[in-house]
């Protein structure tokens, strides 16, 4: 990634890059939230439903998340189910061992937080945030196949945002606006006046 | 074969074993010292009981009560072997040679509660990590990333 | 004899069904040596347990065996209705019956299809898993859960089943025989599938007893004890079912073993439709905070991977003092090392499959 690195941070250097630049961004980002490859790193409960996701049915194959179970092939790891003390290393490993660059996926309540394994374990990370910078968290006890679903279509747009000149972000709309956004007082705002749900 | 008839037929073959037997909740148990599980066991294998189901154990305080289930199919019944053993040092001889069922149950029981089975092939601990301290189902296991529940109800 | 090689497959690895690690040493191809690693999944759910109120414990079962999440349901809300003394009333026992019947189909639905997969033959998994999806869909009405399913509770069921559900049970019974003929016919029936499975990992009947497995695996080397039958409880002695035997004790016995139960199920399921009359499904006054009275109770029932049993020690207060879950997988999966020796390989990996394993119950 050193090259388009160094090629992002030149056109942003350069006068009138820029215009070059989003343009170059808008490919880079389409082609990678478009084949979002995903590394199932299935433990426990969740696992069932991410199989089940990409069986017919849901069949996520569609949206180019193909799973592959080797890490070096993949863009997004998929951490589905309660991760231990005991698996925490093999999970890491796994991700230090995934190309740049990567997202992460917390599905279920026990990846996001440690969930219903939360109180009188021993043994049970409290969320893997804890060690894996997570993009995306999916709450459920196990999450439906269909809110994966929507995780992956909430990573595109955070992919779509992403430049390839460090440090710089495309302003692409979230869904619900980020915490601080300015936008996100109005938009609260505008539903108490009425603009929501009649 | 209901459990009185397990009691008639356990009596009528091993009548020293036969004032150890109790009835709770249906299931017969068989309550032994410590030095005698095994030659317990080892009747018990001679009497028809071919599997053995489960070993675990319960912190009773002062001791440790180790618990055995083993069943039969011939006799379609199933009976407990107990033993008690003392929180500190608790020895207790292995019953691999026995069943080899034994040998991963056992290990657990080590991994959980500390007690060390003599004549082990292999005694390690199995579901924790091998540097892991303490045995968590003791009731005065302490752990910093334990966190209590608190106290709803 | 070549240099040792130690390879190391696991923990996260597709044909492992979970997180174990296996630690292998081979001879160019051949097994000499598994070493199984358990553990990582280790959840501490036994210790949880005792901090909680037997209610509260119920969804913690759940999440012991998450292919077949009623069993563990079952076996531990047995156990304490033993304790508590609490009788359920018939209509839940069928109901009982019926769930985990359909959860049998379910759970061996994901044993028959990757059965096939580790064999190479991907397309078996996606017929199974489209049946298992119909379970699962089944239960979705009835529960409103796909997957941790917190339906049977001490005292009874959770809910009654809804209206029009025992129709869709019914038809799913209909169609699920000749959908499981069709991957007899093309997984069972192909030579390739025939020559990877046959004669691998063979278990012989008194090693089976003696290792303490139960269920398929048991039942795959012809030794026939179910506890369905052999020691019988809810409403299992009115129902009429055949228990499939293997003969030879190979992977391919298994899982053919699974497939048929899975055809004896919706036979249990329809006799169990007719017998079932209206009433209520929760016995009545059970408390909200059970306290049942000293002393341990032990009860088992027969789970899609063999006799489950909960161990549950009262000390008289309204949590458990200790609880200990005795799961078949546990037992089938210290199998492996004895199984595998002098396979290869790639068979290594058809006999993993082949024992069921479920790491939520295995380390529980």
């Amino acid at each position: 990634m050193a090259l388009i690195d160094d090629l992002g941070k030149a056109l942003d250097s350069s006068p009138g890059g820029s215009v070059i630049l989003t343009s170059v961004d808008a490919i880079m980002d389409w082609s990678r939230g478009k084949s979002l490859w995903t590394m199932p790193m299935g433990t426990a409960c969740c696992a069932m439903e991410l199989i089940a996701a990409s069986f017919s049915k849901f069949d996520f194959d569609r949206h180019g998340t193909i799973p592959r179970a080797d890490p070096r092939h993949t863009d997004v790891m998929v951490v589905a189910g309660t991760i231990t003390y005991k698996m925490a290393p093999a999970v890491q490993r796994l991700y230090d061992q995934m190309p740049d660059p990567k997202w992460v996926i917390a599905m279920g309540n026990c990846a996001v937080s440690g969930g219903i394994f939360y109180y009188d374990t021993y043994s049970v990370v409290r969320g893997v945030d804890e060690f894996l910078p997570v993009d995306v968290y999916i709450a459920g006890c196990p999450p439906r196949p269909e809110a994966l679903q929507d995780a992956i279509f909430q990573l595109r747009k955070k992919v779509d945002s992403e430049s390839v000149a460090p440090g710089r972000v495309r302003d692409v709309e979230y869904v619900l606006p980020l915490p601080g956004d300015p936008r996100a007082g109005d938009r609260i705002q505008a539903l108490r006046d009425g603009g929501g749900r009649k | 074969m209901n459990i009185n008839e397990l009691r008639e037929h356990l009596c009528s073959e091993y009548p020293d074993l036969c004032p150890l037997f109790s009835v709770e909740f249906g299931d017969g148990s068989l309550t032994v010292a410590a030095e005698r599980l095994y030659s317990a066991a080892s009747d018990m294998r001679d009497l028809g009981f071919d599997r053995l189901g489960m070993v675990t154990a319960v912190d009773r305080g002062e001791t440790f009560e180790l618990v055995y289930r083993v069943t039969s199919r011939e006799m379609r019944a199933g009976i407990f072997l107990k033993a008690e053993v003392p929180r500190e040092d608790p020895h207790i001889k292995s019953l691999c040679d026995l069943w080899p069922a034994a040998n991963w149950h056992e290990r657990e029981v080590y991994d959980m509660f500390g007690i060390v089975f003599d004549g082990h092939p292999d005694l390690r601990r199995i579901l924790l990590t091998d540097d892991w301290v303490g045995y968590p189902l003791r009731k005065d296991y302490e752990d910093e990333r334990m966190i209590r529940r608190p106290d709803y109800i | 004899m070549t240099e040792e090689l130690v390879v190391n497959i696991g923990p996260s690895h597709p044909s492992t069904h979970g997180v174990c690690r296996m630690v292998t040493t081979l001879d160019g191809e051949i097994v000499r040596h598994v070493e199984v690693v358990i553990g990582h999944l280790h959840r501490g759910i036994e210790k949880m347990a005792e901090n909680r109120t037997y209610l509260q414990v119920v969804p913690l079962t759940d999440r012991l065996d998450y292919v077949g999440s009623m069993y563990a349901n079952w076996a531990y809300c047995r156990a304490v209705e033993r304790l508590a003394g609490i009788r359920v009333p018939e209509r839940a026992e069928y109901l009982r019956v019926i769930v985990c019947e359909l959860q049998r189909i379910a759970s061996h639905m994901m044993s028959v299809g990757p059965a096939g997969a580790d064999v190479g033959a991907t397309t078996a998994f996606m017929y199974t898993f489209a049946q298992r999806e119909q379970v699962v869909d089944l239960f979705e009405q009835l529960c409103g859960a796909r997957l941790t399913y917190n339906y049977v509770r001490p005292g009874g069921v959770s809910m009654d089943v809804p209206e029009g559900w025992v129709d869709n049970v019914r038809a799913f019974c209909r169609s699920h025989p000749s959908a499981m003929a069709e991957v007899d016919r093309f997984l069972f029936g192909n030579v390739i599938a025939r020559q990877r499975m046959k004669g691998i990992g063979v278990l012989a009947p008194e090693d089976a007893v003696a290792w303490g497995a139960s269920g398929p695996v048991a039942r795959g080397s012809g030794v026939s004890w179910d506890l369905r039958r052999d020691d019988s409880y809810s409403v299992y002695p009115r129902l009429d079912f055949d228990i499939p035997l293997g003969s030879n004790g190979d992977c391919y016995d298994r899982a053919r073993v699974r497939l048929w139960e899975a055809i004896e199920s919706c036979r249990i399921i329809e006799q169990a439709l007719d017998q079932i009359e209206p009433g209520p499904v929760m016995a009545e006054a059970v408390p909200r905070l059970i306290t049942p009275r000293p002393g341990e109770a032990y009860d088992h029932i027969e789970g899609a991977r063999g006799s489950l049993g909960v161990y549950l020690v009262s000390d008289g207060t309204p949590r458990p003092y200790r609880m200990k879950v005795r799961s078949p997988a546990f037992c089938n999966l210290a199998l492996v090392p004895m199984l595998a020796e002098g396979h290869t390989l790639s068979d290594l990996v058809v006999i993993l499959g082949s024992l069921d394993p479920v790491f939520g119950e295995v380390d529980r």
